[in-house]
């Protein structure tokens, strides 16, 4: 039987514009926040194995090996660091790799720092360097960005289920008021219904980026660390740390065709809902059982496909639980207490790290007031690679 | 000669300005910002705000502060040929400021637009207010335009599309100190002025009368712990 794997400490920098920083101090930063948070900063050495997670310092920040920097910031030589790039989900695989090897016995203690500093470079050179991860000749090459796809991807559903601009605005709504409480979140204020939808100005308050996605239907660029320490429940070492752990359930990923047009359907995306399954079987739960969800709301209509795909709502129907305030923090089915990255950002080697901090933030009841989901058994995070072809998704638990 | 005489000599010839008629924008937080143009006893008002300003280096605001500073004393002053300010005021609070100026009556000269309140996209919308100024009220064809950081190029030179006049140095030259000079045509004005400029005129007495009373903030987020 493989190890217990608990989370025992929990990072995070404000995110925001840290692009006066170097990329490393912003990680260790958060990794500092996470070993204090753990109660082994003094002791950082009995760390067996870093995890490191960043999807492209090289572009942005024109600085490569940041799992060798970081562990030197640290002063944690000789400590093995390995850097994992997934795209914008490599947060969440830092985390599985890690999962892995305490789970298979190579590590009892794990530090998870994920990061990025995107702003060192114009927003357009951003979206730009982001979609390098399309395929190269079918896609990128042809112009297409993750803006654009989420705009196609945004007017398909609305044509099919009969979403609308409104219901896309209420997401943003919702998440602007989670992220408003949020003190690590980029963008920490609120947004009304009527200034981003209703009013007569609200076209240009709220402008297209890709049509029918509006500047409140997307992520900010933003810059940012999380990081985690993750240790074996039953090892001796368990007894070094200051807090309660808590569980990672179940942690599974998945894949799908790198061009989105060799799918069957382009609204269907396989590689959440089998990554999701495969993580409620290994936690064996279901999504009845689920408290709350941080989910990759890169563009406001993820949120909406990425619960459905979980199903946490029938196909095509979740837009209809955003207008009843299902996914509200006060809701049945919190989602995003975060802000999600439309409020909270999107570094991109951060987010999925900073979506289990959410998790375990959450389930230690350690939130801010207003934004702590009611009594939380088991929460789950989508981490979205690509355009969905590369997925993992993470179930923790309160025991 | 007397004193108001030498004074007289002194100010630089004037172009009538017309009336821009205030208006007012439901910013996404549902705060509603007015933006009217600044009178000449608000200076003081406005000098108080940018102020603090001054001494905050990042994203430049300490050279638009200080620039912005002596642009208000020099349409205070007289001292300015045909400038005009504009103003954005929350409940009165005032969020960002603009300065320009008419060169000729085809050619308007952008000084500075100097956000507050951020995250609002409050410097867009007046920056959109001083050209729909330049364009629709005081009949300019183009204005000419600077960049001095780089959010400022971010939003006006590639989100507007600006023509680059940059080539044409010395012939074509904007007044803050030879930065490259980019150009909005009344062309470029009219693709781009429905996404970009918006408000609502009237205002309501109730809202005008509370913008009329400009307040300086009390906060700055760029100065963290500020205390007037």
């Amino acid at each position: 039987m493989s190890a217990r794997v608990g989370i025992v400490g929990v990072g995070h920098t404000r995110f925001g514009n840290s692009s006066e920083y170097d990329l490393a101090d912003v990680m260790a930063y958060a990794a500092t926040d996470a070993l204090i948070d753990a109660g082994i900063l003094e002791q950082r050495r009995v760390v067996d194995q870093v995890v490191v997670a960043n999807m492209a310092s090289g572009l942005f920040c024109n600085q490569t090996s940041v799992a060798s920097s970081l562990v030197s910031r640290m002063d944690m030589e000789p400590t093995p660091a390995e850097l994992v790039e997934n795209g914008p989900a490599s947060g969440a695989s830092a985390i599985k790799v890690a999962y892995m090897a305490i789970a298979s016995g190579m590590a009892d203690v794990a530090l998870v720092a994920g990061g990025e500093v995107m702003r060192k470079v114009s927003g357009w050179r951003a979206t730009d360097i982001v979609a390098t991860m399309l395929h190269t000749e079918a896609e990128y090459n042809m112009g297409l960005t993750l803006p654009s796809f989420g705009g196609m991807f945004a007017r398909l559903y609305m044509e099919r289920y009969g979403c609308t601009e409104r219901d896309l605005a209420l997401i943003a709504v919702k998440d602007h008021a989670n992220g408003a409480l949020n003190k690590y979140a980029h963008v920490q204020v609120p947004c009304t219904i009527e200034a981003i939808a209703d009013s007569e100005t609200a076209h240009v308050v709220n402008n297209y980026v890709a049509e029918p996605l509006r500047i409140y239907s997307t992520c900010p660029v933003t810059d940012g660390a999380a990081a985690l320490v993750l240790a074996n429940m039953d090892s001796p070492k368990a007894k070094l740390f200051k807090k309660k752990p808590v569980r990672i359930a179940g942690v599974a990923s998945a894949t799908d065709t790198h061009c989105v047009h060799n799918r069957k359907d382009p609204l269907y995306l396989d590689a959440v809902r089998i990554a999701g399954e495969k993580a409620y079987a290994m936690a064996g739960v279901g999504p009845k059982d689920i408290s709350f969800a941080e989910l990759h709301d890169a563009f406001v209509i993820l949120e909406l496909a990425i619960s459905e795909e979980l199903g946490l709502f029938e196909r095509g129907k979740s837009f209809l639980a955003v207008r009843d305030g299902a996914t509200a923090i006060s809701g049945r089915l919190p989602i995003n207490p975060s802000g999600g990255l439309k409020s909270k950002g999107h570094p991109v080697g951060a987010t999925g790290v900073s979506q289990v901090v959410e998790l375990a933030r959450q389930l230690r009841g350690e939130v801010e007031p207003g934004r702590q989901v009611k009594d939380p058994k088991y929460g789950i995070a989508v981490n979205f690679g690509g355009f969905g072809n590369n997925v993992v998704a993470t179930i923790c638990a309160k025991d | 000669m007397a004193i108001d005489a030498i004074e007289a000599k002194l100010r630089p010839p004037a172009l009538p300005i017309v009336p821009y008629p205030a208006k007012m924008i439901t910013l996404a937080d549902g705060e509603i910002m007015v933006v009217r143009e600044a009178r000449r006893e608000e200076v003081g008002v406005l000098l108080g705000t940018v102020y603090p300003l001054i001494g905050v280096p990042a994203d430049y605001y300490d050279i638009v502060a200080t620039r912005m500073y002596e642009e208000l004393l020099g349409w205070y002053r007289y001292r300015t040929a045909n400038e005009f300010v504009l103003v954005g005021a929350i409940n009165g609070v005032i969020a960002g400021i603009v300065t320009s100026r008419s060169v000729s009556p085809k050619l308007g000269m952008s000084l500075h637009t100097l956000t507050i309140k951020r995250g609002l996209r409050i410097g867009a919308q007046l920056f959109a207010a001083k050209m729909e100024d330049h364009i629709e009220y005081q009949g300019a064809d183009e204005v000419w335009i600077v960049a001095e950081s780089p959010n400022g190029w971010r939003r006006w030179m590639i989100e507007y599309e600006l023509e680059d006049r940059s080539s044409q140095y010395p012939e074509v030259r904007h007044e803050l100190g030879g930065v490259p000079t980019f150009v909005l045509t009344r062309k470029l004005w009219n693709a781009v002025k429905a996404s970009k400029c918006t408000g609502v005129r009237p205002v309501p007495p109730e809202v005008l009368a509370a913008a009329n009373k400009l307040k300086m903030p009390d906060e700055y987020p760029q100065i963290p712990g500020f205390k007037r």
